[in-house]
């Protein structure tokens, strides 16, 4: 079934981007990540225009955090000062971000920003996770050990401090700003939500208890994303409502099939599998940029979208 | 493809009035027609066919010693673009050298009846901007290179692949050396806009009739109104998206754990 992509100006079988959704939406659902490095990715693959992938990629990343930050709401797992702090710098980071972009595809590097992107911060996550996960693994053999949390570094010698009374914290608001900003820019130039990069920063980097991570980062990644969309429809007039929805519905049905899947997997073989994911998608992007390519041409319209 | 045919043969029976024996006219025209003159882009558009078809009227018997040719064009609205060529950069492959063209026709078809070279001269070609190398603008590039011609021919070599450009030698059938039919395919990656359509008549290789006419392609209905909404409402569409998103991922969510149970 062919369906013609306003925006995009492609005709694409719906069933396929639905499947699409649906296997990112599995993946997500089993190993709780947003998805958005996957889809964006593979929608360039599909031959959607880079740069209304990344725009289409926000957009859906907004319904598939909707209903989760509802439900951390409701479970009081949101701290929703340091969500409004990481927001803020979000925003700012966001628009910055997305005026990159249109700079970037003027010139015709954008496609470069975006691999370069995906392979240093997949690349970096990836194996970090990997790392972490193995640990972990060797430690649950070993009983008795305890990690200890809220250990001084430099962030505590910083200005500006600012109690979050949820996360039990009483820190300067300068490193969440960062933090937040640095997960808007990738927002606006890789169509992510970010979470890959927010939840371990919030963990390793501020020191927030693991409860109220999860909860909090959707919280920012949800206006973020909503943010970023807005942007790139004024921006760059490159979001693409068919293409969203189609990507949605498959995501939802996909996420609550890989949630029942994960529910039977152990916590440290999920992550495992979730960091050898990240590190070959990093892998098939790096690849694509060392090997000489099949063509070496490309064309690119003034105006539209594309 | 009904109508095509109904056509095709009113414009034979218009054949015979032509007032036979009056004075010699070395003069031939071309009658022709499309089978549709408006394209419409729905949700469910996949591309399309045009039929162009149509009979030479003559008001004196065919020259015998002048190969005859057809040259059926179909053109898109030309815009500007950019043709990029990568190179290896610190280990990596990045766009490195652009060209700048200042027009370049978004489709273009040309059918003939014969190889290009034997029923069009050059000069021609120049004048008439018929060949697909000629209808590509290449002389205001804002960044001249001498290997400009490259980037134009990689150009040609993409959006042949895309189907965009087409070249379709021996496409045009002839028959009886009066009625003439070719059929041209319309890819579903279509930009929207007023695309014309022309007939060539070559004596020797030199044009003796032209016929022109317009075809409009145009988004429609829910296609149209998202794409309007988008370019002249960008901040309402773009809030329209976010509110459509959320709906669709509650509905399709509350649709599943209904059906579950």
């Amino acid at each position: 079934m062919q369906v013609y992509l306003p925006i995009a100006e492609i005709s694409v079988n719906a069933l396929l981007l639905l499947g699409l959704g649906g296997i990112v939406g599995l993946l997500s659902g089993m190993f709780g990540v947003g998805g958005g490095f996957l889809i964006t990715p593979l929608l360039f693959f599909i031959g959607i225009p880079p740069p209304v992938a990344v725009a289409t990629g926000t957009n859906q990343i907004v319904a598939s955090s909707f209903s989760a930050v509802l439900a951390h709401l409701k479970k009081r797992s949101v701290d929703l000062r340091m969500g409004s702090v990481l927001l803020a710098g979000g925003l700012a980071g966001a628009a910055l971000g997305v005026q990159l972009f249109a700079y970037l595809s003027r010139i015709g590097q954008i496609d470069l920003l975006v691999q370069l992107s995906y392979v240093g911060f997949l690349g970096v996550i990836g194996f970090l996770m990997l790392m972490e996960s193995l640990r972990a693994m060797q430690r649950a053999r070993k009983p008795g050990y305890r990690a200890k949390r809220h250990h001084h570094t430099w962030i505590h010698a910083l200005p500006l401090k600012m109690k979050f009374r949820r996360s039990g914290l009483y820190i300067s608001v300068i490193p969440p700003l960062l933090v937040g900003a640095t997960v808007g820019v990738l927002s606006a130039i890789m169509g992510v939500g970010g979470g890959f990069i927010m939840v371990p920063a919030m963990i390793y980097l501020l020191g927030m208890p693991t409860k109220v991570v999860v909860g909090t980062s959707l919280f920012q990644i949800i206006f973020v994303s909503g943010f970023t969309t807005l942007m790139h429809a004024t921006t760059n007039y490159s979001v693409d409502m068919v293409l969203a929805v189609l990507l949605i519905v498959g995501g939802v049905i996909g996420a609550q099939i890989g949630a029942g899947i994960g529910t039977r997997l152990k916590a440290e073989q999920l992550r495992i599998l979730l960091a050898l994911l990240v590190l070959a998608v990093c892998a098939k992007i790096a690849i694509g940029l060392v090997l000489e390519p099949e063509e070496l041409y490309s064309i690119s319209r003034l105006k539209g979208g594309a | 493809m009904i109508r095509a045919l109904l056509l095709l043969a009113m414009a034979i029976t218009i054949l015979p009035l032509r007032p036979i024996g009056a004075q010699a006219e070395p003069e031939e025209e071309i009658i022709a027609d499309l089978s549709q003159n408006h394209v419409a882009i729905t949700t469910r558009f996949i591309g399309s066919e045009i039929l162009v078809f149509g009979a030479i009227r003559r008001e004196a018997p065919p020259p015998e010693d002048a190969p005859l040719g057809l040259i059926v064009t179909i053109a898109g609205p030309s815009e500007p673009i950019v043709v990029r060529r990568k190179a290896r950069r610190a280990g990596i492959w990045v766009n490195a050298d652009a060209v700048h063209i200042d027009s370049a026709p978004s489709f273009y078809a040309v059918s003939t009846n014969a190889p290009m070279r034997e029923i069009l001269i050059g000069s021609e070609d120049l004048a008439h901007n018929i060949s697909i190398r000629q209808a590509i603008t290449s002389f205001w590039t804002t960044q001249l290179s001498p290997d400009t011609p490259e980037f134009i021919e990689a150009l040609i070599r993409l959006r042949r692949k895309a189907g965009l450009y087409q070249m379709n030698e021996g496409g045009v059938r002839l028959r009886a050396k009066t009625l003439f039919r070719t059929s041209v395919r319309l890819p579903s990656n279509l930009v929207e806009g007023t695309y014309s359509a022309r007939v060539f008549l070559t004596r020797k290789g030199r044009v003796v009739d032209v016929y022109k006419t317009a075809i409009e392609v145009n988004k429609v209905g829910v296609e149209r109104w998202i794409f309007n909404l988008a370019h002249q409402r960008p901040l309402i569409y773009g809030l329209l998206s976010i509110v459509i998103a959320i709906i669709a991922g509650w509905g399709a969510s509350s649709a599943f754990r209904y059906l579950r149970g």
